[in-house]
């Protein structure tokens, strides 16, 4: 967590804390806060998950009945004692959430929602009619929390376990998110594929997301459990998951305190309106959801951010400037010269799209050291031939072989793993992380610190060495000046050369760049060939897709042409500048 | 045989509903989790109107009417002379004022099912139109994920004022066509045989209008896609409101067919969309005869799960779902959406 982070947290733990040690707080006051802190629990897991991940669900609210059911049953059933039963809720609530994130995390786009709204209703009328936890009736009579022989019973006692819980899920989240993991995290919303194509492993990112939040579902509902002393089904039900997701959407999804803001509004205005509502009306029932269902449409049509960004814009102040970084200490290099002479070799490659040949039988070889350009006019299939070799698009027919192996059939992360890198025609990086973050992406295979180690902040070690290790390689693509600025603020040259750094991050053998000269100026071109040579000294490979062709030319060892997705020639620059069928291809009659 | 038949009962009213969602989603990606609103509250109209009172749709056509009038007038504030603004605003309002009083005027007087089933279908299929301007209009270039929740929170809205406008308590109505007769083993009620023929004689006009008719074209094209229909000059947020018109119509058929059948809510609605949901999903969200295949199939399972363990009928019935999503997603698994 930066000081920054830290300070502001320091400050909200202060107040959040005092606050019922003041005698003139009525105790109705206090009960509202327990319940804001429990929800905001709840929220804060779909804050990560829906604001920061992407993934929408209508069901944390099912996970929150896990946590309290196993309790509720532990403590009245088998007279566990309460304390106890928080390791179980939590398992039990963790294993419910991996099996269903498992089956759903996979379900892209929409699906996953309408998942999470189909296992919601399914939980709830389970919860509902199996009669060994009350059926609708529910449990009641469950324990309270003690603490050494003190039952916490009144709402001041168990305000401050509450809200202790919350202070520490905030930071653990918030360590989290500055981590390693947290990075892979963090990429999926705007560049799942980049991330995989630097080894995160997206699916395992998204499930371990979905566990998190679910675990803190399953704390609320611990929480939940012994502060109203009773759970019945209808508090888990599919609308108050829709009320958690609105609190989520509320206090902004994506930021961390926007949780609480949003419980709190939720919490607050329920509470209002269940005592306003009625009397307009005229009888009872439960018209706030009127109320929020308007907000939450409202929200999506004017404000999209939610209201926390506009509140901490108030205090933006607070966050210092980011220190130097320190680049001497960096990861350690894998071994260039292991490779056979003949790194990658591209043997027959085809490439189908329905009736649409995007690349024909293409065969070409990268050797050891050495700079390949892949030329040809628009539409010529370079692009893809660079999705074929990095595994983000699979091959009709042919091989492709990279230092003996066959590779053809690997996913990206596998290509990843075997240290080929790329860079995107479509600048992909995630446009909310600073630079520096974007490319420590890149490093993601060279670190092993897992999601705990993020959460107790023990990777730190290995952070500052991925941290120097990125810095390095931002310094080298001459970015150093942007290196804390937004990746979407810069320029798009600036974010081409912000991939090659990524791509680099990676250690790579073999670097594919896809157009990395484009919106670059005069010298920022010169310096990056200058970078390209100096790269290739030290023996790596590149094969490069560009059309500035004196780039090209000036920078090459071969160059493979392609025209409508087939090899018309390959050769050293000057044979190809002389080439008919190249000039024609490019100028439409022969010079 | 007699669960079968009440499956496929069921099943026909849960094709009409998926058939309204896959139309709305393929049009405008919106999943209408209201429609299962709209079928209650036609539901609860009829009832309504059969007793001679005055249906509380009213209110809320009223209501709708008054945000949609609202919102174009804000829209177009400092676009347009204040004599056209008023003109739009007259245009958006005059339907729903119109229809509010011949309500109003007509409920009491009970003039027969025919003038009911005119009054019902004339309160709920303009509420259709004014969802769409009012809710997801001003979202039309929104992601699937941000239409979704707005249409959740359109239902939650949609449910409170249910309860507010109908009361919590149910109602049914008297049977279209009330006749019983035996073939075979089976008895045949007149009711389910409509259910069934009607729903098949709108699937078969609706195959009709998509193939034949150049609005049925203009809707498909910008079902494919908003941005190369707007540049051939289809106007794509009347293809939106055009595409909610014939949902809450088809939700007034729903609702005229199911009422007999069961006792509705004002919060019904909600389980039965679902189902014809879980339908719609496994048909893909686009593929009609697939999605009308599946709703039978749901319908079939929940008659015999209810007939074998009641009590988790809902429970099985959603639970089927998820297999079916993962073997979508698994198949589809490279075009990933992204931000």
């Amino acid at each position: 967590m930066p000081t920054s982070d830290l300070k502001r947290l320091a400050i909200f733990a202060a107040v959040v804390l005092a606050l019922p040690l003041l005698p003139f707080v009525p105790s109705f006051w206090i009960t509202l806060f327990v319940f804001i802190g429990i929800a905001s629990l709840v929220a804060l897991g779909l804050v990560l998950l829906t604001g920061v991940g992407g993934m929408t669900s209508f069901g944390q609210a099912a996970f929150v009945g896990f946590g309290a059911y196993t309790t509720a049953v532990l403590t009245t059933s088998f007279g566990w004692s309460p304390w106890l039963t928080l390791p179980v809720s939590l398992a039990t609530t963790g294993v419910a959430a991996l099996a269903i994130g498992l089956v759903t995390v996979r379900l892209s786009g929409h699906y996953l929602p309408l998942g999470t709204i189909a296992w919601g209703m399914c939980f709830y009328y389970l919860f509902g009619n199996l009669q060994v936890i009350g059926a609708h009736d529910g449990i009641s009579g469950i324990p309270p929390l003690h603490f050494i022989d003190q039952p916490l019973t009144g709402a001041r006692a168990i305000y401050v376990v509450v809200w202790i819980a919350v202070l520490l899920s905030i930071a653990g989240t918030l360590n989290l998110l500055n981590s390693r993991v947290g990075r892979g995290i963090r990429a999926l919303r705007s560049g799942a594929t980049a991330a995989e194509s630097s080894g995160v492993n997206v699916w395992r990112a998204k499930l371990l997301v979905f566990v998190y939040a679910a675990l803190l579902a399953g704390l609320a509902g611990w929480l939940y459990a012994h502060f109203q002393r009773a759970t019945t089904p209808g508090a888990f039900n599919l609308n108050i998951g829709i009320e958690y997701l609105l609190m989520a959407v509320i206090g902004g999804a994506g930021h961390v305190y926007g949780a609480i803001l949003g419980a709190a509004i939720v919490v607050l205005a329920k509470n209002v309106l269940q005592d306003a509502m009625p009397m307009i009306f005229g009888f009872a029932g439960n018209y706030e959801i009127i109320v929020f269902g308007v907000l939450l449409i409202l929200l999506l049509q004017v404000s999209r951010d939610g209201f926390w960004p506009a509140i901490a814009g108030r205090f933006s102040r607070l966050s210092g400037v980011a220190a130097p970084i320190d680049t001497t200490y960096r990861l350690a290099k894998g071994d260039m010269t292991l490779s056979p002479d003949l790194l990658l070799a591209v043997k027959g490659a085809t490439k189908r799209f329905g009736g649409l040949v995007a690349v024909n039988d293409v065969s070409f070889k990268v050797p050891r050291g050495h700079i390949v350009g892949l030329i040809g006019p628009n539409g010529a299939g370079k692009s893809t031939t660079f999705n074929l070799v990095t595994g983000v698009l699979g091959v009709s027919e042919g091989e492709i072989h990279f230092a003996g192996e066959r590779i053809d059939g690997l996913t990206p992360r596998q290509i990843a793993a075997r240290r080929i890198a790329r860079t995107f025609q479509h600048v992909k990086l995630a446009p909310g992380m600073s630079v520096l973050e974007n490319v420590a992406i890149g490093a993601h295979k060279r670190g092993r610190a897992g999601m705990l180690a993020g959460i107790l902040k023990l990777d730190r070690a290995e952070e500052r060495r991925i941290f120097a290790e990125a810095a390095f390689q931002i310094e080298r693509v001459g970015l150093q000046a942007e290196m804390h600025r937004k990746a979407g603020e810069l320029a798009l040259g600036q974010q081409r050369l912000a991939e090659i750094a990524r791509a680099l991050c990676l250690d790579p053998v073999l670097l594919l760049l896809d157009e990395p000269a484009a919106g670059l100026r005069h010298m920022e071109k010169q310096a990056l060939a200058a970078l390209i040579r100096r790269l290739r000294y030290e023996g790596m490979s590149v094969l490069l897709v560009e059309h500035d062709m004196d780039f090209v030319m000036q920078l090459t060892d071969e160059i493979v042409v392609l025209d409508f997705g087939t090899k018309i020639a390959e050769g050293a620059p000057a044979e190809i500048r002389r080439n008919e069928a190249v000039i024609e291809a490019y100028l439409g009659t022969a010079a | 045989m007699f669960l079968l038949q009440d499956g496929v009962t069921n099943g026909a009213i849960y094709a009409l509903l998926a058939v309204a969602l896959v139309l709305v989603f393929a049009v405008t990606r919106v999943i209408l989790i209201p429609q299962g609103d709209l079928v209650a509250f036609g539901g609860l109209t009829l009832a309504a109107l059969e007793t001679g009172r005055t249906p509380g749709s009213v209110w809320l056509l009223l209501g709708l009417a008054a945000a949609a009038t609202v919102m174009e007038v804000i829209a177009s504030r400092n676009r347009l002379p204040p004599g056209r603004i008023a003109l739009n605003a007259l245009k958006m309002a005059l339907p729903a004022l119109v229809i509010a009083a011949a309500v109003l005027l007509l409920a009491p007087l009970q003039l027969g099912s025919i003038v009911n089933l005119v009054l019902c279908a004339s309160l709920i299929i303009p509420m259709g139109p004014y969802l769409y301007r009012t809710a997801f209009q001003p979202l039309a270039d929104a992601s699937v994920l941000v239409l979704l929740i707005a249409a959740v929170g359109a239902h939650l809205a949609m449910t409170g004022l249910g309860l507010a406008f109908f009361g919590a308590e149910g109602y049914r109505t008297s049977p279209l066509i009330d006749a019983a007769f035996t073939l075979g083993p089976l008895t045949v009620t007149a009711q389910s045989l409509l259910v069934v023929g009607a729903t098949l004689a709108l699937l078969l006009s609706l195959a009709l209008f998509f193939s034949r008719t150049l609005i049925g074209k203009a809707l498909r094209a910008s079902a494919v896609n908003r941005r190369g229909a707007r540049l051939v000059g289809i106007p794509t947020a009347r293809a939106g409101s055009l595409a909610f018109t014939m949902a809450a119509a088809i939700a007034v058929v729903s609702a005229v067919l199911v009422a007999p059948l069961a006792t509705l809510y004002y919060d019904s609605g909600f389980i039965i969309g679902l189902k014809g949901f879980v339908a719609a999903i496994i048909g893909g969200l686009a593929a009609y005869p697939a999605t009308v295949a599946a709703a039978i199939g749901v319908g079939i399972l929940e008659a015999f799960s209810s007939f074998w363990a009641s009590a988790f009928k809902e429970v099985i019935i959603f639970a089927s779902i998820i297999p079916i999503l993962l073997l979508r997603s698994l198949r589809s698994a490279h075009h990933e959406e992204e931000e």
